[in-house]
């Protein structure tokens, strides 16, 4: 488990990040938690040449609140995340999400911009974020950008960050006292999901005003279920209301068949999953 | 210092919860392990290893490695030649046995991916590592088979030239050896006015996963060869370096330092220690080579991988007339040191606590393009006592009766023993009601029992299963008579030795080798009582064939119960050689002396001297009888004779979601007899591991192979090891029927846990969907497994069987050996 040779920048500003990227493109690889690029190289599955390290950028970090929405910073450590009280307050699908993330070490040493810029289909804050309709800030040598979440994502491990560019921050549009939930299926702790559903739903009284819904692990990028969403508006928070609607949930869905399950069985789960995670949003 | 260990001195060793003196050592890291050490000039190896499960080497370049900077060497098989010795197979279990060649780097062709083709040698690791990426080695890939299924058929050969994947056919029948009745009359009558039950059962490839990956440090530069090695049997390697290579043993020294664990993954002669060995003295450097965690998940020998297909007669009342197994068992590439021994440990247990009057075993191993297969925790044992406590369910089931009536219904009572069974074993002590009954009540049994009848009444989307595993085993391995009518290559005795250091301390050598079991503990609690002196000032030396020159290791659940009866004897020797010594100083006749609590006491005065105070004596020398040897130094070696017999009874609870097919542990209690307990708190570390690891077995773990036998579980992100998070705290407790072959009445409970466990969760996972129509889960029980077999089609449930085939494995009537069943399971 020795990695390749690789050169190591720790740039301190955006702006050098941005400059070393450019100056060597293909060759470079950004590192911000390490928890995916490391086992990576390790396994020598990649080798680049320059490693640049985001770790020293200050602006990077934190959470603040900037009006109708939340910013979190790319290099913010999900424990960080998991523990802030703007996002419990405003975004609390992502704080549930960030509960069941990996392990406690991992959650110290990754980051959010870098679990998210990764874009592992099975990372647990693509489909919370993309719940969400956050906007994700990416920066350029020419200036920066925003992606909505539903651009944002491309492919399996590919999002809309080019290769010149970085994420920076993250917008999540305040969901103030909307009731969210994160349901996901492991068979081991520390593993990703088989298959996991972000609810969160603004209730108005028994009935539920608003859904939103992601899926993690439904196919090459989070997925927003749409149909569900839909069907939920309007209806009680009961358990057949909810059966109802959740029964769409794998409508247009393409999961992966591997060890863990088929990919019907994922389609069935989802069902499942997300039934149960917009009755416990539903119910507090 | 704790409380516990303040204890009044007068407290006896054995049966104190003594904190285990090597765990500050260990736990700190404060240690050595092969892969720390360094030595002057050491050079660093990197293995160049197939990608393919087979293929011919046409050639390897090695030209572009052998320039890239700091390398010293690069050498393929070809180049080593003769040197580079060969991997034995100790246990051929059949004189007709077929048995590939395996040399430790093959120059001509690959026979599993993994396997090496060149060792890449340089100044640094990371330099051999990047090396290793330019060696070119033209592969002409070869049609690979994988899945003992597909093997059997020997379409495709696993090696070409042996013309069948077959390896052997090992049979034991109790109508031949005279132990039992004839097991085919008995299921022939149990089909006219019995019960018949015919399952098959799939025990999957599993990875031992130790902590510590292999490593092995060569030091060619002295007289000796000195090998350090991460390995459970230093005395076996030594051996197998000598006999396969021509160095004299004498001039081969082997130490495993500390070692972290092994599971019997680390009880191998390897590849990799050859290619060490080979290379270490070619170049007259220190070498060393550590393996990645992918390495070693692909080339450190796996375990279990078994077919099983069962049939148990009995009458309608559930008392059972006949069992008959049939099982193919996954060699793997090559026939490993025990490896195609590994099943026929099963021969004796598949009819564990049992009264089987009848009863016939069969086993066909087979070769195939994959990662070889050896002894892993229990060997043999676990895939047997799964089988017939798999079955017992069933039976019960099928009589209609509560699944513990029907083991009380066929079992040995207490009053039987010994008792020898239809297997030919004689088991010397043991009370399976005893342990029942407390399991039971620490359970709870009858509520749980009630609990799942209202969920089952109300229809519940979370169920509950209740599952049994009365479970016996044999281990303390072995006696050397029954391991030569095995054909097994080497005998089961131990060795022990005491040496009285001067100043009043207490050497002890043990060729038992331990690797995180805690023998510096146990061993010095065992000979602090026996000869009276402090625990603290008792050290235990082992692993080192200079320290301890002799000696069988450690596997088997041996250490213990043939291992410490050495060290008792030893002891016992020591006492004896002492006596005429005090008997000299203290002007008494030898008969006058009482040994008690360290003290030879002249009786009936207050005349007596310590045993220290006479070791002290034997050293000085100055005043010891005529003629006398100046030494009360001692040594034994211990031949069992009889294996050991630990059982117990272990209840599981299991919730499984039907919705989903989760399983959750609800409650896991066991009451295991393991005789006399030298230390409760290693025993209670050896029962929560092992249970884990049989419970992993039951829910996580399963080694993959792709049909080009590509691992597919290479990694532990694939091949699912649970941690505490995944697991509650297990209820233990013990009843004691003292073994009757050991002075000390111990029985081994290394691989208790890992045996009983295993069909106990399996059993409650059945048993809580089996009225859905369910009466099996292949293992493991995955919840897309479970979820599939509560929604075949036929249960009156929704949901179509995405994965029907993994899920509900049935008798293949082309399945080789044995005739074909017609009932299948869950059918």
């Amino acid at each position: 488990m020795i990695p390749a040779q690789f050169d190591y920048l720790a740039p301190t500003t955006v702006e050098d990040a941005l400059a070393a990227l450019a100056e060597h493109g293909d060759d470079a690889k950004i590192i911000a938690g390490g928890q995916s690029l490391l086992p990576v190289l390790r396994m020598r599955l990649n080798a680049p040449e320059v490693v640049i390290d985001l770790g020293k950028i200050a602006s990077l970090r934190g959470v603040r609140d900037d009006g109708d929405a939340i910013v979190i910073g790319a290099m913010t450590p999900h424990a960080v995340v998991g523990s802030d009280p703007l996002v419990a307050e405003h975004a609390a699908l992502i704080t549930k999400a960030v509960e069941h993330l990996a392990d406690a070490q991992i959650r110290h040493r990754g980051t959010f911009g870098g679990a998210l810029a990764h874009a592992d289909p099975a990372g647990d804050l693509g489909a919370p974020t993309l719940a969400l309709g956050a906007e994700f800030v990416i920066a350029g040598l020419g200036g920066s950008r925003t992606v909505p979440a539903a651009e944002f994502f491309v492919d399996l491990f590919e999002t809309a960050i080019g290769e010149d560019e970085i994420l920076t921050e993250v917008r999540v549009p305040k969901h103030t006292g909307w009731g969210a939930h994160y349901e996901k299926f492991v068979r081991v702790a520390h593993q990703w999901p088989i298959v996991a559903v972000a609810a969160t739903v603004r209730v108005d009284g028994a009935t539920i005003a608003e859904a939103r819904i992601g899926l993690t692990n439904m196919g090459n990028t989070p997925l927003r279920a749409r149909t569900v969403e839909d069907a939920l508006a309007g209806q009680p928070a009961t358990d057949a209301a909810v059966r109802a609607a959740a029964a769409h949930a794998a409508d247009g869905a393409n999961p992966p068949s591997d060890l863990n399950g088929a990919a019907d069985y994922r389609r069935h789960l989802s069902t499942v999953l997300t039934r149960r995670a917009v009755l416990a949003a539903a119910g507090g | 210092m704790t409380a516990v260990q303040d204890a009044p001195e007068a407290q006896k060793e054995i049966g104190r919860d003594r904190r285990r003196k090597e765990d500050q050592r260990l736990i700190t890291g404060r240690t050595r392990w092969t892969d720390n050490i360094t030595l002057p000039g050491m050079l660093h190896l990197a293995m160049v290893r197939s990608p393919f499960a087979h293929a011919r080497i046409n050639g390897i370049d090695t030209a572009e490695a052998a320039a890239a900077t700091n390398v010293v060497a690069v050498l393929t098989g070809a180049d080593l030649g003769e040197t580079q010795g060969a991997c034995i197979n100790a246990w051929p279990i059949t004189p007709e046995q077929v048995t590939p060649p395996h040399l430790p780097m093959p120059s001509d062709r690959v026979a599993f991916a993994g396997e090496i083709v060149a060792v890449v040698v340089a100044r640094t690791a990371a330099e051999a590592r990047d090396a290793a990426e330019l060696v070119d080695v033209d592969y002409e890939e070869l049609p690979a088979v994988v899945g003992l299924k597909n093997a059997i058929k020997d379409e495709v050969l696993a090696h070409p030239d042996l013309g069948t994947n077959k390896s052997a056919f090992w049979r034991f029948d109790s109508e031949e050896a005279g132990t039992g009745g004839n097991v085919d009359a008995a299921i022939e009558k149990a089909r006219v006015d019995g019960v018949v039950i015919e399952r098959e059962y799939r025990q999957q490839r599993l990875i031992p996963a130790f902590m510590e990956p292999r490593s092995v440090v060569v030091d060619p530069t002295g007289e000796q060869v000195t090998i350090w090695s991460a390995t459970q049997i230093p005395h076996i390697l030594r051996f197998a370096l000598a006999a396969t290579t021509g160095v004299p043993e004498s001039k081969i020294r082997v130490i495993a330092p500390d070692v972290g664990g092994g599971f019997g993954g680390k009880l191998q002669q390897t590849p990799e220690e050859m290619i060490a060995f080979a290379v270490g003295r070619r170049l007259g450097k220190p070498v060393k080579y550590t393996e990645t965690r992918s390495e070693s998940l692909v080339s450190g020998h796996h375990g279990r991988d078994q077919w099983q297909k069962l049939t148990l007669s009995a009458e309608k009342d559930g008392t059972v007339t006949g069992f008959k197994v049939e099982l193919l068992a996954d060699l793997g590439a090559y026939v490993a040191i025990v490896g195609g021994g590994v099943p026929v440990l099963g021969a004796f247990m598949f009819n564990a606590i049992y009264k089987f009057p009848a009863y016939q075993f069969n086993c066909q191993t087979v070769l195939t393009n994959t990662t070889w297969t050896d002894a892993y925790r229990g060997a043999g044992r676990p895939e047997a006592t799964f089988g017939v406590e798999r079955m017992m369910d069933e039976l019960a089931a099928e009589v209609g009766v509560d699944p513990m009536e029907i083991r009380k219904q066929n079992w040995i009572t207490h009053e039987e023993f010994p008792f020898t069974t239809v297997a030919g074993l004689e088991y010397d002590s043991g009370n399976y009601e005893a342990a029942t009954a407390r399991a039971m009540e620490m359970f709870g049994y009858d509520e749980l029992r009630a609990e799942q009848k209202r969920r089952r009444d109300a229809g519940d989307t979370v169920q509950l299963g209740l599952g049994i595993s009365t479970f016996t085993e044999m281990c303390g391995l072995a006696p050397s008579r029954v391991l030569g009518s095995l054909d097994y290559g080497a005998g089961g005795w131990e060795h022990a030795s005491v040496r009285m250091l001067a100043t009043g301390t207490v050497e002890v050598v043990t060729g038992a080798s331990s690797h995180g079991q805690g023998h510096e503990t146990a061993f010095s609690q065992i000979v602090a009582d026996r000869l009276g002196v402090p625990f603290e000032n008792v050290e235990v030396l082992h692993g080192d064939t200079q320290i301890a020159h002799k000696g069988l290791d450690t596997y088997g659940s041996r250490s213990l119960v043939v291992g410490g009866e050495a060290l008792v004897r030893a002891a016992d020797k020591v006492i004896e050689k002492a006596r005429p010594f005090a008997a000299h100083i203290l002007e008494a006749s030898e008969d006058d002396l009482k040994f008690h609590e360290g003290r030879f006491q002249v009786v009936g005065t207050d005349q007596g001297i310590g045993l220290t105070e006479v070791a002290t004596a034997a050293f000085a020398a100055h005043n010891l009888p005529d003629g006398a040897e100046p030494s009360i130094d001692a040594e034994a070696t211990f031949d069992p004779v009889n294996f050991n017999y630990p059982h117990g009874t272990h209840l599981c609870a299991m919730e499984v979601d039907t919705e989903t097919g989760a399983v959750k542990m609800r409650k896991y209690v066991c009451c295991d007899d393991i005789g006399n307990i030298v230390n409760p708190l290693i025993v209670a570390g050896q029962m929560h591991g092992g249970l884990v690891q049989g419970i992993a077995q039951a829910l996580w773990e399963e080694a993959v192979h792709d049909d080009a036998g590509t691992l597919v579980s290479g990694s532990f992100v694939d091949y699912l090891l649970p941690t505490a998070a995944d697991t509650l705290s297990f209820e233990i407790d013990h009843t004691t029927t003292p073994a009757t072959t050991n002075s000390l009445g111990t029985k081994g409970v290394g691989e208790a846990g890992t045996i009983a466990s295993t069909p106990a969760v399996v059993n409650a996972v059945v048993d809580a969907v089996r009225h859905l129509g369910v009466t099996d889960v292949q293992m493991p029980c995955t919840p897309e497994r479970v979820w599939t077999a509560i929604n075949a089609p036929g249960r009156g449930h929704d949901g179509g069987p995405a994965t029907q085939e993994a899920a509900m494995p049935h008798f293949d009537p082309d399945a080789e050996p044995g005739p074909s069943s017609t009932e299948g399971a869950g059918a």
